[in-house]
C-alpha cells in the first residue's frame, strides 16, 4: 500500500475538521473540528516523516499532541465560562470584540 | 548728438578727480541729517512738555541744518573746482563678504546745492508753519513729521552710495504719508495718503531692481564707484546700463508724479498746505530729477533709456499743462503745474549732458517761485475758510496785499516773464529741446514752446480767477491778511522767484554745476536748429498769447459760480485724462481678482487638500475597520482564504 | 546669471574628512571649558519644573517665569561674548558628552555665528511673551503657572534645537517641542483650538516621521562609529546621487513644514488665530525660524548636490509663497490670520536667499530670521493689544483708533512699517541683501520677489487705514492707551528694529563667518560683477 494514500487520509479529514469549524455554530463542535485538523496534520508528519527516514516529524507530531491537550483544557474552559454567562454554546452570539 | 561736441572726456576727468577725503565742516557734515532727525525722535517721543515749545525746537534745528549746509558752500567755494567734492564715510553699514557697504555722505557741487535748496525752502515753511498751524491740536507732531521729513531729504541728497539714497527715498515717502494723512480722520485722505505710498512703491521697486543691477553688473553701489565703472565699461555693458536706466526712470517716475505714476500727485494736496509746498512742490517730487542727474553716466551709455525720460518728460509736462487749464480747485491747478514743471525739468535731463545743468536750474528757482506760490494759496485759504475752489474766490487783490504781490512775483516767474527766474531757466531748456538731429528737436523743442504758452495761459487764469475779476465770495467769508509769521517766508520766497534766475545766472550756477554734471558749458557750445533770438521770441509770444487769453476769459468776463459742463476736453483733463479709472481697471481690478482668487485656493484649494488628506485616512480606516465583524467562523474563512492563496502563490511560483 | 559653478575639488569619499584636507577650512569644534549652552537651556528647563510643581493659585508663577527668561536672556548674552567670530572652527562653545555610543548618538552642543544670533533672538523674545501674557489666563485661573511653564518648556527645546551638533539630538528636541506648543495651542486661545492644535500636531509629526527616516539613513550610509551623528562627521560624504536626494528631501519637507512654505502652511493660519498672541509669537517669531535653520544647517551642508539638484523648485516655491502668502494676507479680515500670511510671505524670502548660492543673499536670509522673530513678535503683540480692547480680531469692526489711542496707532504703524521693510529698519536690511543676493544669479527672480515689496505695502497701510484712520469711533472713549507693562513690551521691540536698520554691522560679523562656511561646504563660487568697477574706484564703500 502506497504511503501516499495516508496523505490522502490526512487531506481529506483536514477538509472535514475545516469545514466543521465554518459550518457549525456550537462551539463545542467547532472545537471537534479544529482538534480534527490537528490530527489530520500529525497523521501528514508522521507520513513524512517515514517517506523520508526521519524523526523529525514524529517529534513534531509529539510536541503538537502535547500542546493540543494544552489548549483542549485551557479552551474548554473559556468555552464553559461563555456557556455558564450567556446560556450558550453558539459562536456567533460572542460577537462583542469588534468596532 | 552728435552735433555736440560735449564735454565728456571732462566728465571722465571730473569724476576721477572727484572726492576728497572730508575736511573742515564737511567732516560733520552729519549733523545735517542729524539735527532735524534728532528734533523728529524728540518731539516724538517726549509728548506732553513740547506740545508748546516743540514747533518752535523744529524749527530752530531746521534752521540749523541751514547754517551747516551755508557753512558747507562758503567752504567748498573757497577750493577750487576740482577739489569741490567730498567724501565723509560715516561707519561701516553692511560688512557682508562681497559687498562691504558703508554709510557715507558724498559732499559735491550737485548736493550742496540741493542741501541748500531743502533747508532754505524747508526752515522758510516751518516759519510759515507756526503761523498756519497755530490752532491744530496735533502741530506737535506735524513739526516732528516735517523735520523727519527734511532729514530724510537730506540723506536722500547727500548719500554716498544708492543704498543709503534709497533710505531716504524711502523716507521722504513715509513723511509724505504721514503728512498727506495728518488729517486722516477725514477717510479720503487717509486713501490719499495710501496711495501716494503705494504708487511710490511702485516707482520704489524700480529703484531697488536698479540697485541690485547696478551690484549685479559693476560689483558696487556707490554713487562714484558705479559712475566710474559705468564710464570704464562703456558700450560694453550697453544691455545692462539700458536696463539700468529704465528701472532708475521707473524709481524717477513713481517719485516725482511723472507718466504713467501721477495719479497720487492731486490726490496728495490733502495734506496740509505747508506740506504741499514743501514737498509736493519743491523738494521731495523733484528728487527724481536728482536721481536722473545723480545717475547721468548711465544714461550717458544708454541712449534709448535717456530717450524714454525724456519722452516721459514732454508727456507729462504736456499732461500736467492741461489738467492745470481745467482744474478749479486751486490746489489741485498748482498740483498739475508741479507735475508739468517736473516734466520739463525731466525732459532736459533726458536730452544728455546739454540738459542737466538746466534741469538742476530749473529745479532750484521752480523750487522758489512754486513754494512761494503754496505759501499764498495757503494764505488765500486761511482766509477764505479753508475753501479751494477757485470759482467762490476773485478780487481778493484789495484785501491780501502781501499775498497778491507775492503771488505776482511767482506767477510772474513761472510763465517766464523776462529777467525773472523762470525765465532764465525754463527759456535755457525750450533751447537745448530744440538741440539735436531729425525729428527729436522738432518734436521736444515746439512742444516745451507751446506748453510755455499753455503754462502762461493756465498760471493767468488761476491768478486773475483768485485775486481779480468779480467778487464771488460766499456770504459769510471775510477775507483777512495772515499773520506775519506767513506772509515773510512769502516776501522772501517772493524775492527768490523774482531775483534768483538772474543771480545764479549771473554768479556762473551752471559752470559751478559742471564737474558733477558733466559740462553743459552753456548753450555756445552747441547750436538749437532754430536760431535762438527766434525760439525766445516765439516762446515770449505763445506766453502773450496765452495771458491776454486767460485775461479775456477770467477777468473781464464774468467767471460762473458753478463750473460748465465744458468741451470733452475739459472734462477730460478735469479728471485727470481717466488715469484713476485707467489705473481701476488695470491694477486695483485684476489685483483684487488675483487676491480673492489666491484666498479662494488657499481656503478651498490647499487648505482643503491638507484636510482632505486627513478625511481620506480617516474614510479608509473607518471601511476596513468593518471586516472586523466580530464571527469567528467569518474570521476562520478569511483564515483559510489567505491559506489557500498563500500555497497558490507558492505553487505557481515554484512551478 | 552664472549657473552655479561646481568647486574644482569635489570631495569624493569619506576620506577627504581627514584633518588634512585643505579644502575644509572652517570645520571642527572648539570646545569650551564653561557649558554655556547647557546653561543657557537648563535655566528655562528649571523654571519650568519649578513652575508644573508650584500650586495652581500661585501668584508667584509668572514673576518666576518673567525672572528665569530674563536670567536665560542674560546667560545667553555672556556667552555671545564668548563667541569668537574670527575662528577658524566651525562651532564653538563646544560640549560633548557620550549618550548612546552603539547608535552614534551623543549629547553634542555648540553654535556657529547663526546658532548663536537665533539663541539671543530667542532669549529676547521669550521674556516679551512673558510680558505680554501677563493676563492671558484670568486671575486665580488654576492653570495659569502652567501656561507660563509651557512656555520655559519650549524655550529649553529651541535652544536645544539650536545648538545640538548632533543629528540625532537635534531630532529629538525638535520633535520634543512639539509637545509644549500642542498644549499651548490647545489649552489656552479660542473655540476652535483643539482642531487647530491637532492639527498642527499631526502635520508636524508627519514631517517629523520622514525627516526621522532620514536621519537613520544618515547614519547607516555615514562613516557610522559613536560620533557618527555629528553634523560635521557627515559633512562632506559623498552619497549616492538619488539617495542623496532622497536625504535632501526628506529633511526639507520637515522643515519646508515647520518654516512654513507654499503648499503645507496651512497649519499657520488656523494655529495663529486660535492661540494667545503670546503663544503665536513665539510660534512664528522663533519655533518657525527652526525650518529655515535646518535648510541651511543640515540641508545645504549635509546635502550640498541635492540642494543644487532641487534648487529651481525651491526657488519657484519660495516666489509662490512670497507673492501668494502676500496677496492672500491683502484679503485677510482676522488680523491674527493675516499676521500669519504675512509671516508666509517673509519666510519666502528666507528660503530664496538660502537658494540663492550667494554669500549676500544667504546672510540676509540669517539676519531676515533675526529681524522676523522682532517684526512678527511686535505684530502679533499689538494685534493681542487691540483685540484686549475691542474684544474682536476683525479688522472691520475697528475704525479711527489713532483719535483715542494715539500711541498704541504709533507703535502700531512702526511695527507695522518694520513688516513692510521701510529703509532704516531691521526688516529692509535683511530683505534687500536677500534680493540683492538673489539678483547676483537669478535676476528674474530678484524681480517677482520685489512684488512682495509693494503688496506689502498694500496689506500693512490698507490694515493701518481700516483699524486706525477714519473719524472717531463711537462709545470707546474710556479706551485707555498703552499701559506702562505694555509700553516695556513694546519698546525692546522698536528698538530692536532700529538698531538693526541702522547698525547690523556687529550682528553682520558674527554671521558672516558661518554662511560663508556654508556656501563653502556647499561648493559654489559667488558670482562675479559682469563689469567690474575699475581698481580703486570702491572709494572706501565696496571692498
Amino acid at each position: 500500500m502506497s504511503l501516499m494514500n495516508y496523505v490522502y487520509l490526512a487531506i481529506v479529514l483536514f477538509a472535514i475538521g475545516a469545514a466543521t469549524v465554518l459550518v457549525r455554530r456550537n462551539a463545542i463542535i467547532v472545537f471537534m473540528g479544529i482538534e480534527l485538523m490537528l490530527n489530520a496534520v500529525n497523521l501528514a508528519f508522521v507520513t513524512f516523516a517515514r517517506m523520508n527516514g526521519s524523526l523529525d516529524g514524529q517529534a513534531v507530531a509529539l510536541f503538537v499532541m502535547v500542546v493540543a491537550a494544552a489548549e483542549v483544557v485551557v479552551g474548554l474552559a473559556i468555552i464553559m465560562t461563555i456557556h455558564r454567562s450567556r446560556r450558550s454554546a453558539s459562536v456567533d452570539d460572542a460577537n462583542l470584540l469588534k468596532l | 548728438m552728435t552735433t555736440l561736441p560735449l564735454s565728456l572726456p571732462t566728465a571722465v576727468a571730473a569724476a576721477d578727480a572727484a572726492v576728497a577725503p572730508a575736511q573742515g565742516m564737511a567732516g560733520v557734515a552729519w549733523l545735517l541729517v542729524a539735527l532735524p532727525l534728532a528734533g523728529a525722535a524728540l518731539l516724538l517721543l517726549v509728548r506732553r512738555p513740547l506740545e508748546r515749545v516743540g514747533p518752535i525746537i523744529a524749527t530752530v534745528l531746521s534752521w540749523g541744518s541751514f547754517v551747516v549746509g551755508a557753512i558747507l558752500l562758503v567752504e567748498m567755494i573757497g577750493r577750487s573746482p576740482e577739489a569741490r567734492a567730498q567724501h565723509l564715510t560715516l561707519f561701516s553699514w553692511l560688512p557682508v563678504g562681497t559687498f562691504s557697504l558703508d554709510a557715507g555722505m558724498l559732499i559735491d557741487q550737485l548736493s550742496v546745492t540741493f542741501v541748500l535748496l531743502i533747508t532754505f525752502v524747508g526752515s522758510l515753511i516751518h516759519v510759515y508753519s507756526l503761523g498756519y498751524m497755530a490752532h491744530d491740536p496735533d502741530r506737535r507732531k506735524f513739526f516732528a513729521f516735517l523735520n523727519l521729513f527734511v532729514a530724510a531729504m537730506l540723506l536722500l541728497v547727500t548719500a554716498d552710495s544708492y543704498l543709503l539714497l534709497y533710505v531716504g527715498w524711502e523716507g521722504v515717502g513715509l513723511a509724505s504719508y504721514l503728512l498727506i494723512g495728518f488729517w486722516n480722520w477725514n477717510p479720503p485722505y487717509a486713501s490719499a495718503a495710501n496711495k501716494a505710498f503705494i504708487a511710490n512703491r511702485i516707482g520704489d521697486f524700480g529703484l531697488g531692481l536698479a540697485i541690485m543691477a547696478m551690484f549685479a553688473t559693476f560689483g558696487t553701489v556707490t554713487i562714484t564707484g558705479v559712475d566710474r565703472a559705468a564710464q570704464a565699461a562703456g558700450d560694453q555693458a550697453g544691455t545692462m546700463l539700458t536696463v539700468i536706466g529704465f528701472l532708475l526712470l521707473l524709481g524717477a517716475c513713481g517719485k516725482s508724479a511723472q507718466f504713467p505714476l501721477q495719479s497720487w500727485l492731486g490726490d496728495a494736496m490733502a495734506g496740509p498746505t505747508p506740506v504741499s509746498a514743501l514737498i509736493h512742490a519743491a523738494t521731495m517730487v523733484t528728487a527724481g530729477v536728482y536721481l536722473v542727474v545723480r545717475a547721468h553716466p548711465v544714461y550717458d551709455h544708454a541712449p534709448v533709456a535717456a530717450l524714454a525720460v525724456t519722452i516721459v518728460g514732454a508727456i507729462t509736462l504736456t499732461m500736467g499743462a492741461i489738467i492745470g487749464c481745467a482744474k478749479d480747485d486751486i490746489k489741485k491747478a498748482l498740483a498739475a503745474s508741479t507735475m508739468s514743471q517736473i516734466g520739463y525739468m525731466m525732459l532736459a535731463a533726458g536730452l544728455g549732458p546739454v540738459g542737466y545743468a538746466f534741469a538742476i536750474f530749473h529745479l532750484v528757482t521752480h523750487g522758489f517761485f512754486k513754494a512761494g506760490m503754496f505759501l499764498g494759496a495757503g494764505s488765500v485759504m486761511h482766509g477764505m475758510g479753508d475753501r479751494v475752489d477757485m470759482r467762490t474766490f476773485g478780487g481778493l487783490s484789495g484785501k491780501m496785499k502781501i499775498t497778491w504781490a507775492t503771488f505776482l512775483c511767482g506767477w510772474l516767474a513761472i510763465i517766464g516773464f523776462p529777467f525773472l527766474s523762470g525765465f532764465f531757466s525754463k527759456d535755457k531748456i525750450i533751447e537745448a529741446a530744440f538741440v539735436g538731429e531729425g525729428w527729436r528737436p522738432w518734436v521736444f523743442g515746439l512742444t516745451t514752446m507751446l506748453v510755455a504758452g499753455l503754462t502762461a495761459f493756465y498760471m493767468s487764469r488761476l491768478f486773475f480767477m483768485t485775486f481779480h475779476g468779480k467778487r464771488r465770495w460766499l456770504e459769510d467769508d471775510h477775507p483777512h491778511e495772515s499773520p506775519a509769521s506767513m506772509t515773510v517766508p512769502m516776501i522772501i520766497l517772493a524775492v527768490g522767484s523774482v531775483a534768483l534766475g538772474g543771480v545764479l545766472q549771473a554768479g556762473g550756477f551752471l559752470d559751478w554745476l559742471a564737474p558733477v554734471t558733466g559740462g553743459h558749458a552753456g548753450a555756445a557750445h552747441h547750436e538749437p536748429v532754430l536760431p535762438i533770438p527766434v525760439i525766445t521770441g516765439g516762446t515770449l509770444l505763445l506766453v502773450a498769447l496765452g495771458v491776454g487769453l486767460a485775461w479775456a476769459r477770467y477777468w473781464r468776463a464774468d467767471v460762473p459760480v458753478t463750473a460748465p459742463a465744458g468741451s470733452w476736453l475739459t472734462r477730460a483733463a478735469a479728471r485727470d485724462f481717466y488715469q484713476d479709472d485707467v489705473n481701476h481697471g488695470l491694477l486695483v481690478v485684476p489685483g483684487n481678482a488675483l487676491v480673492e482668487a489666491a484666498t479662494l485656493a488657499d481656503d478651498s484649494g490647499v487648505d482643503q487638500g491638507t484636510d482632505g488628506v486627513g478625511r481620506a485616512v480617516l474614510g479608509a480606516s473607518t471601511r476596513l475597520a468593518r471586516l472586523q465583524n466580530g464571527f469567528v467562523r467569518s474570521y476562520a474563512l478569511t483564515m483559510l482564504l489567505g491559506v489557500v492563496l498563500v500555497l497558490a502563490a507558492v505553487w505557481m511560483v515554484q512551478s | 546669471m552664472s549657473p552655479i559653478v561646481l568647486m574644482s575639488t569635489p570631495m569624493t569619499s569619506v576620506s577627504a574628512l581627514a584633518p588634512a584636507s585643505p579644502v575644509v577650512t572652517a570645520a571642527g569644534t572648539s570646545a569650551s571649558a564653561f557649558p554655556w549652552l547647557t546653561l543657557i537651556g537648563a535655566i528655562p528647563l528649571l523654571g519650568a519644573l519649578l513652575l508644573f510643581a508650584l500650586p495652581g493659585r500661585a501668584q508667584v508663577g509668572r514673576a518666576l517665569a518673567l525672572g528665569f527668561s530674563l536670567l536665560a536672556f542674560v546667560v545667553s548674552v555672556v556667552a555671545a561674548t564668548r563667541f569668537d567670530p574670527g575662528s577658524t572652527a566651525q562651532f564653538q562653545l563646544g560640549e560633548r558628552l557620550e549618550w548612546i555610543p552603539q547608535f552614534g548618538v551623543s549629547y553634542s552642543l555648540g553654535v556657529d555665528g547663526m546658532g548663536i544670533a537665533m539663541i539671543v533672538m530667542s532669549t529676547i523674545i521669550v521674556p516679551v511673551c512673558v510680558l505680554a501674557g501677563w493676563h492671558d489666563v484670568p486671575e486665580g485661573g488654576r492653570r495659569r503657572n502652567v501656561y507660563f511653564a509651557w512656555m520655559l518648556l519650549l524655550e529649553a527645546m529651541i535652544i536645544g534645537v539650536f545648538a545640538s551638533t548632533d543629528v540625532f539630538l537635534f531630532y529629538v528636541f525638535f520633535e520634543a517641542m512639539l509637545v509644549p506648543v500642542y498644549f499651548l495651542i490647545g489649552s489656552y486661545g479660542g473655540p476652535q483650538r483643539h482642531a487647530a492644535a491637532t492639527k498642527f500636531l499631526l502635520v508636524s509629526l508627519a514631517g517629523g516621521l520622514v525627516m526621522l527616516a532620514a536621519v537613520i539613513g544618515v547614519y547607516v550610509l555615514g562613516p557610522g562609529g559613536p560620533d557618527g551623528f555629528l553634523v560635521e562627521r557627515l559633512t562632506g560624504l559623498s552619497f549616492d546621487p538619488l539617495v542623496e536626494r532622497l536625504l535632501f528631501v526628506g529633511f526639507f519637507l520637515a522643515f519646508a513644514i515647520k518654516a512654513p512654505m507654499w503648499p503645507v502652511h496651512t497649519w499657520l493660519p488656523q494655529a495663529a488665530s486660535q492661540a494667545t498672541p503670546a503663544t503665536s509669537t513665539l510660534l512664528v517669531g522663533i519655533l518657525d525660524k527652526v525650518g529655515t535653520f535646518g535648510m541651511i544647517r543640515f540641508c545645504l551642508q549635509m546635502f550640498p548636490e541635492a540642494s543644487r539638484w532641487a534648487t529651481p523648485v525651491v526657488i519657484v516655491l519660495a516666489l509662490v509663497s512670497i507673492v501668494f502668502g502676500a496677496a492672500v494676507a491683502i484679503g485677510q479680515d482676522d488680523m491674527l490670520r493675516l499676521i500669519a500670511y504675512t509671516s508666509i510671505s517673509h519666510f519666502g524670502f528666507i528660503v530664496l536667499g538660502i537658494f540663492a548660492f550667494t554669500h549676500v543673499a544667504g546672510a540676509g536670509s540669517v539676519l531676515y530670521m533675526v529681524n522676523h522673530g522682532f517684526s512678527t513678535a511686535a505684530m502679533f503683540l499689538m494685534a493681542g493689544m487691540l483685540a484686549q480692547r475691542r474684544g474682536s480680531v476683525r479688522i472691520s469692526d475697528y475704525g479711527g483708533w489713532q483719535r483715542v489711542t494715539p500711541v498704541l496707532a504709533g507703535c502700531f504703524l512702526v511695527t507695522g512699517l518694520a513688516t513692510l521693510s521701510l529703509p532704516g529698519m531691521g526688516s529692509f536690511v535683511s530683505e534687500f541683501l536677500v534680493m540683492l543676493g538673489t539678483f547676483q544669479r537669478y535676476p528674474w527672480a530678484a524681480a517677482v520677489s520685489s512684488l512682495g515689496i509693494i503688496l506689502a505695502a498694500i496689506y500693512i497701510l490698507l490694515w493701518y487705514q481700516r483699524v486706525m484712520t477714519g473719524p472717531k469711533p463711537e462709545g470707546l472713549e474710556r479706551v485707555p492707551d498703552l499701559t506702562g507693562r505694555e509700553k516695556w513690551v513694546m519698546a525692546p521691540l522698536i528698538a530692536a528694529f532700529l538698531v538693526l536698520g541702522f547698525y547690523p554691522a556687529p550682528v553682520l560679523d558674527v554671521i558672516n563667518p558661518s554662511v560663508s562656511s556654508t556656501l563653502q561646504h556647499a561648493g559654489v563660487t559667488e558670482p562675479r560683477p559682469t563689469n567690474p568697477a575699475p581698481a580703486g574706484a570702491m572709494n572706501g564703500s565696496a571692498k
